[in-house]
């Protein structure tokens, strides 16, 4: 995976976040603390970890939403300096879609505001959007369609500028049971086909262990941390209920219970 | 999801239109017959004359008297000339005022330090009526023009500001997130997010100030105009000609619901898109 490589796509190192109150008798929040995390090119990294832990804050770290109150944060070996094209986002919310635009006007945004030539876009479109198998619902508008599907726009909007790197913030958890599953599989042949880097935010197991080179498990908030990186070593595609599968299933979950279970003693 | 039956012209044939009409329907919908509102006129009509030969004309002229009047004012042509002379104040105004509004509204909305200087100013205005001011803009601006059609560039200006403003302080920060991280410029998140963003907000107040702009033009043309439907009205008061009242009264109606439609058929074109209601 070349994670040992020289310059890794995304680097964290010692990185905390703190949060300043927001009003004068409001308390700080230390959300996170010596962070260190390494994700090569190419590889797909989950990271997994309680509710409230600050997951999201890593993402927006790396998305450069916010800044590092202690270490760094490097993309491709430069610190990050705010939001850029370089790191495709796909977030949790649909309401991160623009409304207004119809499904190809979405995806798009991205080639229009890089000032692309009409052909590149319509083309960057049109492959996107059979990527994602989309093509039948271009003209419509994000209210049109399911949670799966709008999912999917943001899937192909993000991938459309053709970013090294794509991060995704929880994208399945607001789906049901049988859509999540099915986008997770469907997002395992994307990336397949695309192999960009990716860092996805979830609190799912399974979904860890489907879709994840390695798989990130944080430690309880305040003041949270990386408590282990456990590689994922399963054939693709992955397989539900293999003993490998449940192995793993079991010592994760035992990790993030711990973590928890530390959280509500604490 | 009911969103899917919504026909929409640029639809691919994916999610089939006809399923609405093939839903049984009750027999028959009376709310839905185009003759339902026209019995309903025809019923206040009838009404209204039994309740006028129950009282005398000074207090309640029936509908002949105020057909009649609507006659001898048509056939002079000074009906025409009110409408016209209020149109044209209630129209000016509100396009100055809304045209202004716009752009101050989403700059206001996005600027932490504009808002911050004029929260106090519009929390103040607020709870004052336009019309409270019109003495004040015939002092300042004449018993011309200017001064009345200046009210309803102000009534306009405050509505369509007020609800722009929190139309462009509302808009979604994943959406801006979101643009930002497909490459656009703080210029193209303004213009590409923001703007259309506050769309929905801003149709709101125009057609709020539309309806206030018909309020605000009556009371100007009750206190100095020599013209307009607030004159008419008010005039006739004085020779006690309550046919005329009555005129006035209906002819605001009328032209307040021709504007709106035009309005309403206007906005229709990006109603649609922005998810608009009309």
């Amino acid at each position: 995976m070349g994670r040992e490589g020289a310059v890794a796509a995304i680097q964290m190192q010692r990185v905390g976040k703190r949060f300043e109150p927001r009003h004068a008798d409001g308390l700080a929040y230390e959300a996170l603390a010596g962070v260190d995390l390494a994700i090569g090119e190419g590889e797909f990294l989950c990271v997994l970890g309680p509710t409230g832990c600050g997951k999201s804050t890593v993402m927006h770290l790396v998305a450069g939403f916010e800044t590092p109150t202690e270490g760094r944060v490097l993309v491709a070996g430069k610190p990050v300096s705010g939001p850029g094209a370089d790191r495709g986002m796909v977030f949790q919310n649909d309401r991160a879609l623009f409304p207004w635009l119809t499904v190809d006007q979405n995806v798009a945004f991205g080639l229009e505001v890089a000032h692309r030539t009409p052909a590149a876009v319509r083309a960057a479109v049109d492959s996107n959007l059979e990527l994602v198998g989309l093509t039948g619902h271009r003209t419509k508008f994000p209210r049109e369609l399911s949670g799966g599907m709008k999912q999917r726009v943001q899937i192909a909007r993000a991938l459309a500028t053709d970013p090294a790197i794509l991060l995704m913030d929880e994208p399945f958890a607001a789906l049901d049971a049988q859509t999540r599953r099915r986008m997770q599989e469907e997002l395992g042949r994307i990336w397949a086909v695309s192999r960009k880097t990716v860092l996805f935010i979830t609190h799912d197991i399974g979904e860890a262990i489907w879709l994840g080179d390695r798989i990130a498990v944080m430690t309880h908030g305040p003041a949270a941390r990386i408590k282990e990186v456990i590689d994922v070593d399963l054939p693709r595609p992955r397989q539900n209920m293999t003993p490998g599968f449940v192995s793993l299933y079991n010592t994760l979950d035992a990790s993030i219970r711990a973590e928890s279970e530390a959280m509500h003693n604490a | 999801m009911p969103d899917q039956d919504r026909a929409h012209p640029g639809n691919a044939p994916a999610s089939p239109p006809a399923a609405s009409q093939q839903r049984p329907r009750p027999a028959r919908d009376l709310t839905r017959s185009p003759w339902v509102p026209v019995l309903v006129v025809l019923a206040s009509l009838i009404l209204w004359e039994l309740a006028a030969r129950l009282t005398i004309p000074i207090l309640l002229p029936p509908p002949a008297d105020v057909a009649e009047a609507f006659w001898k004012s048509a056939k002079d042509g000074s009906l025409f000339r009110h409408i016209g002379a209020s149109y044209f104040r209630i129209l000016t105004g509100w396009f100055v005022g809304c045209v202004i509004a716009i752009p101050f509204g989403i700059l206001a909305g996005r600027l932490k330090w504009v808002r911050a200087v004029l929260d106090p100013f519009i929390e103040f205005f607020r709870f004052i009526p336009p019309i409270a001011f019109v003495t004040l803009f015939m002092i300042w601006f004449g018993l011309g023009e200017v001064s009345k059609v200046g009210l309803i560039v102000y009534t306009a200006f405050f509505t369509t500001f007020l609800s722009t403003m929190a139309g462009a302080m509302g808009v979604e920060i994943e959406r801006i997130r979101a643009a930002q991280c497909l490459g656009a410029s703080p210029r193209q998140v303004f213009f590409r997010v923001i703007v259309p963003g506050t769309v929905p907000h801003i149709v709101t107040g125009v057609r709020l100030s539309l309806g206030l702009a018909f309020m605000t033009v009556v009371a100007a043309e009750f206190i100095a105009a020599e013209s307009g439907v607030g004159y008419l009205i008010f005039s006739a008061r004085l020779f006690a000609q309550t046919d005329f009242v009555f005129l006035g009264i209906l002819v605001l109606g009328v032209m307040g619901f021709v504007a709106n439609s035009i309005l309403k058929r206007l906005l229709a074109r990006i109603a649609y898109r922005y998810d608009v209601n009309l």
